[in-house]
């Protein structure tokens, strides 16, 4: 059984939003998560700076202070190899999930 | 690597905390100049980033736990919470630390003693493996020493096996002069135990070559340390033993205290060797049971093999010489307590008072816990503020938890440290100046842990109790109405249950003190046989002035003659160990005409004496019928007896027994008188067939001279002591009352009940906190209430009903089941002291009176604050009772308090993640 939770989905849409990217900081993830889903998701600033943290200390991203564009000091973040695994087996997780929702609401 | 990071990040948690607001503050302003650019004015565009967030330092904290290793850290902020609170309530505070300190405390020196003496192996080198070589039948644990040599030389399953005995005598070194209890051991003894020497040498099995051949003692280091100051010349010299020569090879280490924990002697000497002439015969006698068989087994053998191993021998023994080893089995017991004499019973009691200690702990359990959740349903507004502000209820629980453990710990230490002042007094304390009885607790890694698991575990148990309460706290509930109106009185809730359990626990306690201290009273009228009052014994070996059994009788005549000459004595007489002494021998009396002398064909076994014409007047033995011995029965006369009336009736029934004879050995006894019944070993024994024999015809050095004066004590003793030692100034005296000398077979009903009463008194103290507690809480939360009635025209006797009507139920019901449980625990009291029961009008009257000034002294003052309602005031103040002035320090923290609900006002939006 798939590990189906919310804090798994938030997991997999930081580390999607990093492989996609490359590299960014907390606030350009949430942008990223708003635009790539048509303004449907909306990330919760309480809850992704713990996830961040959370994931740093799992070895998943790396962080490093840098300059924005608008010359602004930000943290940003960046996928390790580990992270690379990781979004595998969550993307894996999570069309699990889908699958089982979707044969549930078919059959419902 | 995680771990590091985990760890890296601990030790630098305020860099970790600024590189988040650094990035949180990079955030929100990245946020603010987008809104400004979607249209927003500043101000509006700034709040809506802040918004975003929620609470900041909620989620920073919510970032700094995701490390593990921050769970310490937070931790530590936990804990200094909790000793501002715990400062802040210094009532509460003190009275738990009171009541862990003695509890606790009381538990640490329990399981010190049961540690020391029951659980600990033998403090030797080489421990493990050790047993004490016993029959199958309890109480008959000593061995003969042929069938150790057999035992030892046939047994496949032992590594090696030695023996003692334990002896005393008297130790004459240049001037000074000694009574000691000494060991004789086998050669092989200190090899067995693997024990050095600490000055000189020991002796070894090369050192024995038959009787008297090898003349050596080894001085314990307390005996050399207290008699020879230390003094290394020591050893070579010569010193007198029952004034034999005897040299001084060496001193023990001074760990090294014998191999029975309370029983410490002051030399060793080689078991071939004796002080006394004639004392060696058992060396070749098999029906002498004197001697302690102590076994190391081998590598790899069970204890169970070892003993089908040695019962295998014994039966092939006793095949061998029927007459002596007739049944002989074998049993392994624990070392270090005397085999089953004392094990037994030492490990009834020590269990006993482990589980009352227990018990008594966890009525100070219960205690805080009610205390706590009534502290804590207090507190419920706090709690609120802190679930509204964004605390878990986990979180707030911990808190309490850590208040709970932190007050049980620190109760835990000053307990175990009170405690251990008390052990080391009973380490020094020495009950009977005349034995070598130690009680030697000193405490190691076991008992240590036991304090911090009892701390640390009873915390746990009553921090635990509010669970429930935080867990069903709803914080706008909470918020709006106070404290009190959270408080919802059921009808008996399981904290009531809790005090009800207690009360039975005291009351059980008390019942129990009560009948041990009946027991006490009544054994000091016991019929023993004797009648102890105004009677003075002068007690001695006379081997220890050299003398032997065949001069014995004449010395023995001499003292009585001379004592009876003292102004003011009315009765003297001899008799070789007094009943109720430390001594006490049966033995199998067989039926005229029995030819077979072995042990299953025998009558019954009977204690015997020897005693003096005159000292069934002196000691007030009541002789039935027939007469007293006379200076004619010696040992040219027919043997003679004198039987109690148990022997005769088991000899010949209702029938009269004068003039019967039995068989003891092979010599016929003739039954010349009957006298009354006595205690002999123990005030709880069934009764015992007893014989008694003429001093003439069978002699002993064993020497107590019963002196019946009416004279003072203090008048009589210096003129005794004239009187001894006049007639031999070498011969050391032991001179007290005969009821002080009676204190040796009290001592266990003394020390019983001393515990028990100090345990009842414990239960009782938290009995009445307990119920008084309970009392004023639930009075002082329903003042309320009771103004409305005062209102409505509740008369004083109807409030004080419902104000204390739990607390009274509660009290009744649980002295009911704490006096029958009394009454069953008193069964096995009646095992140590006398005739315990508590089915006895002074006992069970006792109890009740107790409970009822136990019950009145804890519901009085609420009684009195019952009384005390001022309707018009009360109805106002919902909180009258508790104390009216806040520091002004609370009022700060409540505008704090305050300041941080206004910052969670505004709610987050409800976002995905």
């Amino acid at each position: 059984m798939a590990r189906n939770d919310l804090q798994g989905s938030l997991d997999l849409l930081v580390l999607k939003t990093l492989s996609h990217v490359g590299e960014a900081h907390g606030y350009g993830i949430v942008l990223h998560i708003q635009k790539a889903s048509d303004e449907l998701l909306s990330v919760e600033e309480g809850s992704l700076y713990p996830a961040l943290h959370r994931m740093e200390m799992n070895g998943w991203i790396r962080s490093e202070w840098k300059l924005t564009e608008t010359n602004r000091k930000a943290k940003y973040y960046r996928m390790t190899a580990a992270g690379q695994k990781e979004l595998q087996k969550a993307e894996k997780n999570f069309e699990q999930l889908v699958k089982g929702i979707r044969a549930m609401l078919r059959y419902a | 690597m995680a771990l590091f990071r985990r760890t890296r990040n601990k030790i630098s948690r305020s860099k970790l905390e600024q590189e988040i607001d650094a990035e949180i503050q990079s955030h929100v302003e990245m946020r603010t100049a987008d809104n400004i650019a979607s249209g927003m004015s500043p101000e509006a565009a700034r709040r809506d980033a802040l918004v975003r967030f929620g609470n900041r330092t909620v989620m920073r904290e919510r970032v700094t736990e995701e490390d593990a290793g921050m769970v310490w850290d937070s931790l530590v902020r936990d804990l200094i919470y909790a000793t501002r609170q715990l400062r802040r309530t210094p009532a509460f505070t003190i009275s738990a630390l009171i009541t862990l300190i003695l509890a606790i405390g009381a538990n640490v020196v329990v399981f010190s003693v049961l540690n020391a003496l029951i659980l600990r192996p033998l403090d030797v080198p080489q421990s493990a493996g050790l047993y004490n070589v016993v029959h199958k039948e309890t109480g008959f644990d000593n061995q003969s020493y042929p069938d150790y040599v057999d035992f030892k030389a046939r047994n496949k399953t032992f590594r090696d096996m030695a023996v003692y005995r334990i002896q005393s005598a008297g130790l004459a070194a240049g001037t000074a002069a000694y009574q000691c209890w000494y060991y004789r051991v086998s050669g092989n003894y200190f090899d067995l135990l693997g024990i050095l020497p600490g000055q000189g040498r020991l002796f070894h099995a090369t050192d024995e070559h038959g009787p008297q051949s090898a003349p050596y003692i080894v001085l314990s280091n307390d005996f050399w340390h207290s008699r020879f100051a230390s003094d290394p010349g020591i050893v070579g010299a010569k010193v007198y033993i029952n004034k034999r020569p005897f040299t001084v090879i060496g001193v023990a280490p001074a760990t090294f205290h014998g191999t029975d924990v309370f029983m410490w002697p002051d030399f060793w000497m080689p078991i071939v060797n004796t002080p006394d002439d004639e004392d060696t015969n058992f060396l070749s006698n098999r029906s002498m049971h004197n001697l302690w068989i102590l076994g190391q087994l081998a590598p790899g053998i069970s204890p169970q093999q070892a003993t089908e191993n040695l019962n295998a021998i014994a039966q092939e023994m006793a095949r061998q010489d029927p007459t002596a080893d007739d049944g002989l089995s074998a049993r392994l017991v624990k070392p270090g307590l005397m085999g089953d004499i004392f094990g037994g019973p030492a490990r009834a009691f020590m269990t006993g008072i482990m589980l009352l200690a227990f018990l008594v702990l966890l009525a100070a359990c219960a205690n805080l816990a009610s205390l706590f959740a009534a502290r804590t349903a207090d507190r419920s507004r706090e709690v609120a503020i802190r679930l509204a502000i964004g605390s878990s209820r986990w979180h707030v629980l911990r808190q309490l938890l850590c208040e709970a453990v932190l007050v049980s710990v620190l109760g835990g230490v000053l307990g175990t440290i009170f405690s251990f002042a008390l052990l080391r007094g009973l380490t020094r304390w020495q009950p009977f100046p005349e034995f070598p009885i130690r009680v030697a607790v000193s405490p190691d890694i076991n008992v240590y842990l036991v304090a911090l698991l009892l701390s640390v575990g009873s915390g746990l148990v009553w921090g635990l109790v509010p669970l429930r309460q935080i867990w069903t706290t709803d914080f706008t509930q909470a918020m709006k109405s106070g404290s009190s109106g959270t408080m919802v009185f059921r009808r008996y809730s399981p904290r009531d249950l809790l005090l009800g359990a207690q009360i039975a626990l005291c009351t059980l306690l008390v019942t129990a003190s009560f009948v041990a201290l009946r027991g006490m009273q009544r054994s000091l009228h016991a019929p023993l046989g004797f009648q102890p009052q105004q009677v003075l014994l002068a007690q001695t070996d006379l081997h220890m002035g050299g003398h032997t059994d065949k001069s014995a009788p004449l010395l023995q005549k001499r003292m009585l003659d001379d004592a009876r000459a003292i102004p003011g004595v009315t009765a003297v007489g001899i008799i070789d160990e007094t009943p109720l002494g430390t001594g006490g021998s049966s033995t199998p009396v067989f039926r005229t005409g029995t030819t077979d002398l072995r042990q299953s064909n025998s009558a019954f076994s009977a204690k015997y004496f020897s005693i003096s014409p005159g000292y069934l007047e002196a000691a007030g033995t009541l002789l039935v019928s027939g007469r007293d011995f006379t200076w004619h029965d010696d040992d040219k006369a027919p043997r003679v007896a004198i039987v109690n009336q148990t022997f005769a009736h088991g000899l010949v029934g209702n029938e009269s027994a004068l003039g019967r004879s039995f068989l003891m050995g092979q010599t016929a006894c003739e039954i010349v008188g009957v006298v009354e019944d006595g205690k002999y070993d123990s005030l709880t024994e069934a009764p015992w067939a007893a014989m008694f024999f003429s001093l003439q015809q069978n002699p002993d050095t064993d020497t107590s001279l019963v002196v019946r004066s009416q004279l003072q004590t203090s008048d009589i003793v210096p003129a005794l002591r004239k009187t001894l030692a006049q007639i031999d100034p070498a011969l050391p005296f032991v001179i007290h009352t005969w009821a002080d000398a009676l204190a040796f077979v009290q001592f266990p009903a003394r020390i019983a009940t001393a515990t028990v009463g100090v345990m009842g008194l414990f239960a009782a103290m938290l009995a009445v906190t307990g119920v008084f507690g309970m009392a004023m809480y639930s009075v002082s939360k329903r003042f309320k209430e009771f103004g409305i009635r005062v209102a409505l025209g509740a008369q004083s006797v109807q409030l004080i009903r419902v104000a204390l009507a739990r607390p009274l139920v509660i009290l009744l019901s649980g002295s009911v089941a704490g006096l029958l449980l009394g009454a069953l625990a008193s069964q096995v009291l009646s095992h140590i002291v006398y005739q315990a029961t508590a089915y006895d009008p002074v006992v069970l009257v006792g109890v009740m009176v107790t409970m009822a000034f136990l019950g009145l002294l804890a519901t009085w003052i609420p009684a009195q604050r019952t009384l005390q309602v001022r309707t018009a005031r009360l109805l106002r103040e919902a909180e009258w009772p508790w104390p009216q002035a806040r520091p002004v320090r609370l009022q700060r923290q409540r505008l704090a308090a305050h300041d941080r609900v206004r910052a969670a006002i505004s709610p987050p939006r409800a976002y995905v993640g």
